[in-house]
This record gives C-alpha cells, structure tokens and sequence, in this order.
C-alpha cells in the first residue's frame, strides 16, 4: 500500500495501535455485549446448538465419504459404479463452476467448453502423439486457461445477463468447432483412448476410475476451501455481492473475474482429461449446453456458492434420472417436477453456503412453548446469540 | 499542508450541473464536514474524490499526486477509503468476513501459498483475522463476528461498514452520512469511533446532515449549496454565516 512518506503517525500499525483502544472503548459501561466478548478473550461467542449443528454437518460429510470409499468393496454392478463415476465428474465440473457462479456471481451457460478443451486436448495428444494421460493434462489445462481468457477480457465487463448469453455462445462453438473439425473427429469423435497410467499402475477398471475421480473430487474439494478463506476468494466473494463496493476495498473487478473464469477452467479441464481416458471415446454430444446445464442445475439445487450443497447438487442431477426409470417415460417429467418442488421448497439450495440449516430449525422448535423450546431459547439467550424478545 | 487538494471541481450530467468549479483544501489533520441541504451535491462530491464519478473539470490530488481520472481501486490503493449513503456491506457474508474484505490490498498472498497453506500463509491470515476481530470490537461488533451482514439491524451496518473502512487502513476515511437513522445511543458510540479514528491521525471527510454533530465534531466545514461552495471555514464561523442560515432555514422576509 503506498502510503508514501506523508502518512499519518501510527497509519503503519493503526491495527495494533487502535486495539487497545479499542478494548478500553469496549469496557466502556455503556456496551454490554462487546465487554462480554472482549472480556472473554474473543473467542467467537455460540450457542452449543450451533457448534452441534457443524459438528453434525462434518458427521454427514464424513459418513458420505467413508461410505463413497468402500462403495467399490460392496460388490455393487457395473450400472451403479457407472452412475456413480458420472455423478464424480459432475460433482468436479460442479466444484468448477462454483468458482464462477458461487463464488464470483457470473452465470456461465457454457462451462461444457473448458470440459470438452480438456478431453478433446488429452484425446489428441493421446491418440495422435502418444503421450501419456498425465503429460496432456498440463497441456490442456494451458488450452483452457487460453480460452477462458479469449472469452473473458472482452465479455467480462457485462453484467450478469449478458454475460451468461455469451457464455452460452462460447460453449456452442467449442462443440460446433469439435463436430466439424476434421482434426477432432468430426461428429464421431474420437476414440481409442488410452487408460490412465500412474507410475507403474494402470487404471483400467470402472472401480479404478470411481477411485481417480474420488481423489479427484477430495482434491478439488481441498483446493475450493483453500481459495474460499483466501484473499483470493474473498475478493471474489466481495465482488459477488457487491460489485461497486468491492472496488472501493481497492479490489480489481474485472481482473478477478477474469481469474474466476480461468479458476473454473483449470478445474474444467482437468475433469475432461481424466473423462477422456475413463470413457475410452469422446463424442462432440457429451460436451453440449445440456452437459453446461446440468452443472448449472446441480450449483443452484444444491447451494449456490456451497461446496457440500453443490456436491449433493450433483447426486440429485445425475442420480434422480436413475431412480425415476420406473415411471418408465414419465422419468424426466417426474425429474422436472421433483426439481421445481425442491426449488420452490428450498430457494437457497438443499444445503447452503450458511449451512444445512439444522440451527435455524432448532430455532424454530424454539419458539414453541413447551419445555424442550424453553430450554434451547434459554440456551440460546444464554450465549448471547438472540437478542432477548 | 493539504492532504486533499480540490480544484476547480465541476461535474455535468447532461444539462445538469452537479458540481460547479468547487476548489478547497483538506488538512492533513483535518476532521472535515461537508454539509448543504439535499441535492446539493455532497455525494457527488465524494464520487468524484474516490473515483467513482471522472468530473468534467478540475483536479482532485491527494498528498500532491493528482488523482483525479484515476479508477475506483487505484484511489482506494493511495489510502482513501469510504462509506455509502445507502450502506453497501456484503449482506451473506458474515461481519467478520466483511471487515477481513477490507484487507485486500494489504495481503500479498500467492497463488501457491493459499494452494498449499504454507506456514507463512497461515500466520498471515490469521494475523489479518484477529486484527478484524479487533477492529469489530473497536465499532462495538465484537460479539456479531459470525452473524451475516444482512441480519444486523441497520445501525450496527453502518458501523460494520465503518470497520470495514479502517481494515484497509486508510490515510483518508470518507463518511457519507454515517449518524443517518441511528439511534441516539448509537450515535454516541458513532461520534467516539469517529472522534478516535481521527486521533489516531487518520483524515476524516464526513457528509452530514445532523448539523449539532457537526459543530461537536468537526474542525474544518464546508457547505455546498446546488453543487457551489458556499462558505468554508471553523464550524464557529460557518454556524453564524448570513448565508449559511438562509440556505437553510430561507431568506426573512421584508
């Protein structure tokens, strides 16, 4: 921060220097509630109902995940391990996405482009050259980052509507681009894959590929709480709410969501690489404004802005169409309805980013007379969450 | 010396005159108030120091450097920061997390070190978290660190808007209204935070209305009156202006 030579006495540590001042204002008489906190050390005041309800959504996390990690030994079919590995890739295009849409607030209606970057570089490094799935992978990831940068500096300037129309745009012309280049295939694509080989193991199984999109979701999973509590993040979170405000803090909006954009392809393209070599063949029709829609759908069923939700998000998406296959034709219709019924019931998503909401429903049983809604308000009120009605 | 130099200050939408060659000179240790009745082009006036609004003519400089065409974020890099009007925090993220949105020029992390959250990485934002957390405490928020932005009642906001400002540390601090529809309570604790802030050396500009916490706070006052300068001077002076108080109050009759 260039605060040059002319800045105020105590500008450089005004953070240190205020604080004690700070305390002392807050032992002042006339503010309870910040003597409370202050005096306690500042250690963020809750009520043990809200730490109950984290610690059961970190009990759900890790129930899911220990039963995604032994799904392989239960000697499930061919048919659930494929849905399964499908609803792994679209839980990382999900992860994705959630960099552009949950995080810095831009609809994206193509963001299959960067997916199909990504298998169709690996497939044509593979097949034509040779090389290895892991040497491809930088590769491509460099191929999206270029794209994401070709449509982001001219377009990123728009507002969201605008923006999500020529998004949409670029995720059609990568997959027209694809269905008519010689080079790629044309409308077949391209097949003949090789598997994905880690040092001396080589994954050719569907339980091999449920297990490197598993690491691969934990992976992505990882990095997207990293960047959520980073400035990074913050950065785009400011802009996400308020975009003329987050210029104010000094932050550069049109470079961070150019960074958004390129976050998402990364993710984008390193989840069709991995895709290309699982399904052996690629075809221009996987890499469609359905496929960008589907990962749409599964953001905002799920949370926008939510890992966890958006993961769920992805299940719902991929695993609703299974299960409806005894209405026979019917499914997709049933699948409609079931998605406008949990967007009416559920607006923010079945788990958003402010959490499952297992606190706010206690709060709810709360305010109904009746000893156990006594003994939460007064809980409650004991910690200092909710202001005495 | 000046820390705020404006010259020649005119800003013209259309055929409308919002700010017309106002020229004035902020102190370093000035605590400034700009008054003048609605529509006189106080928030306009702001806009145009912090970039928000290129006027049509007329230099702004800060410390000597001119900054007058400058982006929104290049200002905010030179140390002044701002409030709003109509008080703009980030309404899902939680007032810990809108103070910490403050610190965005101040962490220089890399890519690679939010990737692996290397030690020194880890040490820097926690830095950066607990002084947040003071900073709440210093506008009196400390116990609403993890209540969302939007469920704060609207006084608390302005002061979460406040402590947000000074995270960045700010060499200047803009106020746009900041004891709008307080509560008289709050706004004691208001005037102690103002009154602090500028102790500690930092250049307050405040638009306000409440003329009494004007004269009880202020050492330097400026009036605008339909995008003009009208009078500037010691609020002793400005108080007992002849054209400070029909701007007001109305030329008496006859």
């Amino acid at each position: 921060m260039a605060n040059g030579s002319s800045s105020p006495p105590g500008t450089s540590d005004i953070g240190s220097d205020v604080s004690a001042r700070g305390i002392r204002a807050a032992a002042e008489p006339s503010r309870p509630a910040a003597r409370r906190a202050g005096a306690s050390g500042g250690p963020r005041p809750d009520s043990r109902l809200a730490t109950m309800a984290r610690n059961r959504s970190a009990l759900i996390v890790l129930a899911a995940l220990a039963a995604a990690a032994i799904l392989p030994e239960t000697g499930q079919g061919n048919y659930v391990m494929s849905i399964a590995v499908q609803i792994e890739i679209l839980m990382c295009l999900v992860l994705g996405l959630n960099f552009v849409v949950g995080y810095a607030g831009m609809l994206d209606l193509g963001f299959a482009a960067f997916f199909a970057i990504g298998a169709y570089m690996t497939g044509l490094l593979s097949v034509d050259l040779h090389w290895p799935i892991l040497a491809t992978i930088p590769p491509a990831i460099g191929a999206a980052l270029l794209g994401a940068v070709f449509v982001g500096l001219p377009t990123l300037r728009l507002r969201s509507d605008y923006l999500a129309v020529v998004t949409l745009g670029f995720g059609e012309i990568i997959q027209e681009v694809v269905t008519n280049l010689n080079q790629t295939g044309g409308p077949e694509g391209i097949s003949g894959i090789p598997p994905l080989r880690i040092g001396g193991l080589v994954v050719t199984t569907n339980d091999g590929y449920y297990n490197v999109f598993l690491v691969l979701v934990l992976v992505f999973v990882a990095v997207s709480f990293r960047v959520r509590h980073s400035r990074l993040g913050r950065a785009w979170l400011a802009i996400r709410e308020d975009e003329d405000t987050a210029q104010a803090m000094g932050i550069k909006v049109r470079r961070f969501k150019l960074y958004a954009y390129m976050a998402g392809s990364v993710f984008g393209s390193i989840t069709g690489s991995l895709y290309g070599s699982a399904f052996i063949a690629i075809a221009p029709p996987s890499f469609g404004f359905n496929e960008s829609l589907l990962v749409v759908m599964a953001v905002s069923i799920g949370g926008i802005g939510s890992i966890w939700g958006g993961l769920l998000g992805a299940g719902i998406v991929v695993a609703f169409p299974e299960v409806f296959r005894q209405f026979a034709q019917a499914r997709l219709l049933v699948f409609g309805v079931v998605l406008v019924l949990i967007m009416v019931l559920r607006p923010q998503g079945v788990w958003p980013e402010s959490g499952l909401g297992l606190d706010r429903a206690a709060r709810f049983v709360a305010r109904f007379p009746g000893r156990r809604g006594e003994a939460i308000a007064a809980r409650r009120r004991a910690a200092g969450v909710e202001r005495t009605p | 010396m000046s820390r705020l130099a404006v010259d020649g200050l005119s800003l013209r939408f259309g055929g409308l005159e919002a700010l017309a060659g106002i020229s004035l000179d902020i102190a370093e240790h000035a605590l400034y108030a700009v008054i003048g009745p609605n529509g006189a082009g106080k928030t306009s006036f702001f806009n145009c120091l912090t970039g928000y609004y290129r006027p049509s003519a007329g230099t702004v400089s800060l410390d000597g450097r001119d900054i007058t065409r400058m982006a929104v974020p290049d200002v905010a890099a030179l140390g002044i920061r701002r409030t709003f009007q109509n008080v703009r925090v980030f309404p899902r993220l939680s007032a810990h997390e809108n103070v910490l949105a403050g610190a965005h020029l101040r962490s220089s992390a890399s890519l690679v070190g939010t990737l692996l959250g290397t030690p020194a990485m880890r040490r820097a934002e926690r830095a950066l978290a607990d002084e947040a957390q003071r900073w709440l405490e210093y506008v009196g928020l400390a116990d609403k660190s993890r209540v969302l932005a939007a469920d704060l009642p609207y006084g608390m906001r302005k002061r979460l808007e406040v402590a947000r400002a000074l995270m960045g540390q700010p060499s200047v601090l803009l106020l746009d209204e900041p004891a709008a529809g307080v509560s008289s309570v709050e706004r004691e604790e208001l005037v102690a935070v103002i009154r602090r802030t500028w102790e500690s050396g930092v250049t307050v500009v405040m638009i306000e209305h409440d003329v009494e916490l004007v004269m009880q706070l202020a050492t330097r006052v400026a009036v605008l009156q339909r995008g003009r300068l009208l009078v500037e001077g010691s609020p002793e002076d400005v108080r007992t202006d002849q054209r400070v108080v029909e701007a007001y109050l109305g030329r008496r009759r006859g």
